[in-house]
């Protein structure tokens, strides 16, 4: 009887131990790619010497004619527009700057690592659109998709570093919440069920970033001393790099520019 | 051959084909409305049999519900043959139909749960054409005309006609598989191209062939001319739907004209195959070789 319950117990363990790796896996594939901040190698950034670097990104020649979409497969959506909606490829404000660009250090931070925000990042779907068109985030902090239509969505963003997910969206089902563990620039999402939807959303290593509006301006803020490779991206028009140096306290002013493409 | 044809057998098993076709409309209108994963769930569609039919959910719950349809219609195929059927053969290709019918409802469902994978999906891209040949074949092969008395004729040049027949068909099943490849973006358009050019050829030189030696022959001819007027709609086809594909990149959504060009290209695709497969068979039914001839004393052109 004895060995009986010694049997079963080693049994139990062994679930248990099982279970726990289990666990253990599902936690290193979701986690941030980056340590915690309390891991060898994060170094507090010092506010009393940190700078910064502002700028605007610009479009150089003339931006595309915006798209009209047609919402005829979804009327409950097409009603909530009083014009008819356009793509959002290209949002440029006065005097050719640029929306929607992602700016962020890609280079230059050296073994720092950050501490993943607990607040989430929103990507609402409003009149069968996402809203905003481009989000950033950092690896590890949530992100909350929200289904403000009266339509049936599917979100399903396609990354190449991340897990790949596929979630329905009925009206007035809660928000989704997901996270991304990997640095990636930037992951498509598309809705299958209304094909225009489409965003991208950027997930970074740093809380060093920042999505332009049309106006085109960024600044990145209470960034340690150093030299600094900063990128700037566009879904339609890719990226580009300028690196910079900041010493301490220092303020520093770049400007990106990207060409229109010659068929816009 | 002893005639045992049941015309209700072959009636049914040409509705079975039929529906086959419009569930290949249905499934090809799924991709080139990027519609796959409209629905994220599987068997169910948003947790029910009946989700709103809007955007891609009519595509591809469309597509699911026919899907559904065609594998009921398939178990009382291969059931009613396997009752009734005196051909063993026949038969078992009843059962085979049946198994590729759940082997491609299964590679849909892991087309959802994995998220479109290349591999997969150039799978059930292909297995619903080897589904349509097998189906359309069991028309085939229940009709009266199949189980008749049929004059055979000797098929002594080289290569035979019924070796070319088959590796036409063989040759436009590798196309289509190139063609899936490239609608699931796995390759680029050159082999495609290129499996075009060869398949012409093939359809070509088998036609020729066929009108060359066995001209007094009505059903290799109906079958010749079908497939020579099907290469040539494909290729217009291809031609259009490529050009639809240039011009749609401009738009943020498909557009009707690339999604009907696409849709078209791809089952006259099917269509071809098949029509291939069944001059193959024909060609096995009317024509024996010379060894074959010899031992049987058939004239060597007989009228058929």
């Amino acid at each position: 009887m004895k060995v009986r319950y010694a049997l079963y117990a080693v049994l139990i363990a062994a679930l248990a131990l099982g279970m726990m790796g289990c666990g253990k896996k599902e936690t290193s594939e979701n986690a941030p790619a980056a340590p915690a901040a309390t891991a060898p190698g994060a170094q507090p950034v010092d506010l009393a010497t940190a700078g910064s670097v502002e700028g605007t990104v610009k479009l150089e020649g003339s931006p595309p004619p915006g798209k009209k979409i047609n919402m005829a497969a979804e009327p409950s959506c097409a009603a909530q527009h009083s014009t008819p909606a356009t793509d959002q490829d290209v949002v440029v404000g006065a005097g050719g700057t640029l929306g929607n660009v992602i700016v962020y250090v890609k280079e230059g931070l050296g073994n720092r690592t950050f501490e993943a925000p607990k607040t989430p990042v929103a990507l609402d779907q409003k009149g069968c659109m996402y809203i905003p068109h481009v989000v950033a985030l950092q690896a590890g902090q949530p992100l909350e998709v929200r289904n403000d239509d009266k339509a049936n969505h599917n979100i399903h963003p396609v990354p190449k570093f991340n897990r790949e997910w596929n979630k329905s969206q009925p009206p007035g089902a809660p928000p989704i919440d997901e996270t991304f563990a990997r640095e990636e620039v930037a992951i498509p999402v598309k809705c299958n069920v209304h094909p225009w939807m489409k965003s991208y959303i950027a997930v970074l290593k740093s809380p060093y970033f920042q999505v332009t509006a049309s106006n085109g301006s960024f600044s990145l803020k209470n960034l340690p001393p150093g030299t600094y490779t900063i990128e700037a991206w566009h879904e339609r028009y890719g990226s580009t790099s300028q690196t910079v140096t900041i010493a301490p306290k220092e303020s520093k002013t770049i400007n990106f520019v990207f060409k229109a493409a010659a068929g816009d | 051959m002893a005639t045992s044809a049941n015309p209700a057998f072959h009636r049914f098993a040409v509705f079975v084909a039929a529906c086959t076709f419009l569930l290949l409309v249905a499934g090809a209108l799924v991709t080139s409305n990027d519609a796959g994963l409209a629905v994220p769930d599987w068997p169910l569609s948003y947790g029910s049999v009946a989700p709103p039919m809007v955007g891609g959910i009519l595509y591809e719950h469309g597509h699911r519900l026919v899907a559904s349809f065609v594998g009921i219609l398939t178990i009382f195929l291969a059931a009613w043959l396997w009752r009734h059927e005196p051909r063993r053969w026949v038969r078992r290709l009843g059962l085979v139909a049946l198994g590729v019918v759940i082997a491609q409802g299964l590679l849909g469902a892991l087309t959802v749960k994995f998220y479109l994978p290349i591999s997969i999906s150039v799978a059930h891209a292909c297995l619903a054409q080897i589904f349509f040949g097998t189906v359309v074949s069991l028309a085939l092969f229940t009709s009266r005309w199949w189980q008749s008395e049929l004059p055979q004729a000797a098929d002594t040049a080289s290569p035979p006609v019924r070796l070319l027949a088959i590796g036409t068909a063989a040759a436009i099943f590798l196309q289509l598989v190139l063609g899936a490849a490239f609608r699931h973006k796995g390759f680029g358009i050159l082999p495609h191209l290129a499996g075009a050019a060869v398949v012409t050829i093939l359809v070509l030189w088998t036609a020729g062939a066929i009108r060359r030696r066995f001209p007094e022959s009505a059903p290799l001819g109906r079958w010749r001319r079908l497939l020579h007027f099907l290469i040539g709609l494909q290729l217009l086809l291809g031609g259009a739907a490529w050009w639809s594909r240039v011009l749609a990149q401009e738009f943020p959504q498909p557009i009707p004209v690339t999604i009907w060009l696409t849709v078209a290209h791809t089952v006259v695709g099917a269509l071809t195959l098949s029509a291939a497969v069944v001059t193959a068979l024909v060609c096995v039914r009317l024509l024996s070789s010379s060894r074959e001839a010899a031992l049987t004393s058939q004239p060597q052109q007989a009228t058929l």
